[in-house]
């Protein structure tokens, strides 16, 4: 039924047309000012890295407690050459940047992809933590080697050309790359793996290539949406991509449900601005207590609800149609829920 | 039709640390035939299988299919070579729908790349077409299109043992291995079980090796037995003769019993 596809992608075009539209009058009008707009630029740019790690945990089941690393790694390398090659703010140098933060994230993910993706479940997380640490060390000391990237005083300097308006395209054409990746014969093999590893291998599936494609893809994503970060915020320091970092990313995908996309996004935005309210809700004599509100609100989420926000569930436009007619698609079924 | 082995085993030997799970195995099996492996609980017969499928590396032997040296080679290759398996303790993608268990072993040969799937080229969606119909032709075989686009977890046991076999049939198997495919069925089940076998083994022009406990269902379903018992062959023959072979009624049921 082609007519009723193309009215579906008639009225999501339209959402999403309107959904920009709101948010561009509301910034115009000072509704949204920038203080609150930084807050969403940054939602998004959450969203990107959390949707790279939706693939490896969510999808494949592939624990990693090193995520921020490859965000990082990404923001680094994309700002270190915009720092020193894209000083008149080229959009195509700017592009390029975003391209090569993913390059160096995901070719660092399958270095190391594919000596631990043989581990399973806790001791991977382990491994991709250790990973995690190396590389904040390494970013700590980076001045060392090339002093550019300023090492343990953080690096400036980037051109800052990202602004919501490429964010906002970015972001629904990684959501689209995303769907279009799970519902595929690739996505069937990831979410074969995250079921059963030894049945796929049994079946056929080459379930050490089917990791290693997702955990570098997944990563790639990361680095993106670390390129971004660069772009968007004239200043990047270590600190910004630890292991705390890491946890908030896992924290998302989790908490919006494993092998959720809609999770995945909806999260990742809420879990942004949450943050931000907080801080105004507790003031700045008790921001500190940010850490506990937030734990009690993991805690009681995870206790009411361990599948999950979202727990494998999608919205409609993002589970494309089955290619038969022979049965009807019962709702709410899909790539499943991880848990 | 002249008869040629499909899956040769020669003395083969498995220990696990000091345990010696399988020694001296020796098994060849014929275009076309059902072969039954059974024998009492931790004879060995999974341990025989998970061989095969390459699970486990032989300690030592050779293993051959279709004429070709496939010992030790990872499971994945020895599948897509032809050989598909059930497991005992059912293994299923759980939260995956029935049609897309199905279709993940379509994988291997699935004909379109990465870019096709990201850009929904014309490709990939004549292969997604293909691999639909191929894949729900199979659950129609197995009588599970009405279930379709459920969760396979949601399924109830009888139609899940099914959906095993749909799956393995999926990798256009040879040489097809059941793990005890009809345990904790009840008789009709199992009288179900043995006609859906058949028809399957029929319909695909396989060869079959099948681990069962259920004797009425090795007696009627397979053409020769192999008898393991503390990792050995104990009896191999007819059906009939094993029945009736003294050591094999000891195995399984005690010294004396063959009185």
């Amino acid at each position: 039924m082609p007519d009723k596809n193309r009215k579906k992608f008639i009225i999501v075009l339209i959402a999403t047309i309107a959904v920009y539209a709101v948010i561009r009058v509301l910034e115009g009008t000072e509704i949204i000012n920038p203080y609150w707009q930084r807050v969403l630029d940054q939602a998004l740019i959450m969203t990107m890295g959390a949707l790279g790690l939706s693939i490896i945990y969510g999808f494949t089941g592939q624990f990693s407690l090193g995520h921020a690393a490859f965000f990082g790694l990404g923001a680094y390398s994309a700002g270190l050459f915009a720092k020193l090659y894209n000083s008149d703010h080229s959009m195509f140098l700017f592009i390029v940047s975003l391209l090569i933060g993913a390059a160096v994230a995901g070719l660092l993910a399958l270095l190391i992809g594919l000596p631990i993706l043989r581990l399973r479940s806790d001791y991977l997380g382990i491994a991709t933590l250790g990973f995690g640490i190396i590389v904040k060390v390494g970013m700590d000391n980076s001045n060392k080697l090339i002093s550019a990237l300023g090492g343990a005083t953080g690096m400036s300097g980037t051109p800052q050309i990202a602004n919501f308006d490429w964010l906002f395209i970015f972001l629904i054409l990684i959501v689209l790359f995303v769907r279009n990746f799970v519902y595929s014969s690739y996505g069937r093999a990831c979410t074969a793996v995250r079921e059963d590893e030894i049945a796929a291998d049994v079946l056929g599936i080459n379930t050490t290539k089917i990791k290693v494609m997702a955990f570098v893809l997944g990563c790639a994503l990361a680095g993106m949406a670390g390129g971004m970060y660069a772009h968007r915020y004239p200043f990047l320091h270590p600190s910004s991509f630890d292991f705390l970092k890491s946890f908030d990313f896992l924290l998302v995908v989790v908490l919006g449900g494993l092998g959720s996309i809609t999770g995945t996004v909806v999260t990742a935005i809420a879990w942004v601005f949450l943050l931000e309210v907080l801080r105004f809700v507790l003031g700045e004599t008790f921001i500190d207590f940010r850490g506990v509100i937030y734990a009690l609100i993991l805690i009681v989420a995870i206790i009411m609800r361990p599948q999950g926000i979202f727990s494998g569930k999608e919205v409609g436009f993002l589970v494309p149609k089955p290619f038969d007619t022979l049965v009807g698609r019962k709702d709410g079924v899909n790539a499943g829920s991880g848990s | 039709m002249v008869s040629m082995p499909v899956l040769v085993l020669e003395d083969i030997d498995k220990s696990f640390g000091g345990l010696k799970a399988v020694s001296g195995f020796n098994m060849s099996i014929d275009q076309g035939e059902i072969v039954g492996l059974i024998g009492p609980n931790g004879a060995g017969k999974t341990t025989v299988f998970n061989m095969i499928s390459g699970i486990y590396k032989p300690t030592a032997g050779k293993i051959s299919f279709l004429e070709e040296d496939i010992t030790g080679k990872s499971p994945y290759v020895v599948c897509q070579k032809g050989i598909a398996r059930t497991f005992q303790n059912i293994r299923l993608f759980r939260e995956n729908t029935v049609i897309d268990n199905v279709m993940t072993i379509f994988h291997p040969r699935v004909g379109y790349n990465l870019a096709d799937a990201v850009f929904r080229t014309p490709r990939f969606k004549r292969r997604e077409e293909e691999i639909t119909s191929q894949a729900m032709e199979l659950l129609v075989a197995l009588g599970l299109e009405d279930r379709a686009y459920d969760k396979a977890m949601n399924l109830p046991y009888g139609a899940q043992r099914r959906l095993e076999i749909a799956r393995a049939l999926a990798g256009r198997p040879k040489l097809l291995l059941l793990d005890e495919p009809a345990a904790g069925m009840n008789p009709a089940e199992v009288v179900k079980m043995v006609e859906l076998i058949k028809y399957v083994k029929d319909k695909f022009s396989l060869t079959v090796l099948l681990i069962e406990h259920q004797m009425g269902m090795v007696m009627k379903l397979c053409e020769r037995l192999v008898v393991l018992d503390f990792g050995q062959i104990i009896a191999a023959g007819l059906p009939a003769e094993i029945r009736s072979n003294p050591v094999v009624l000891e195995a399984y049921l005690g010294k004396g019993a063959a009185v």
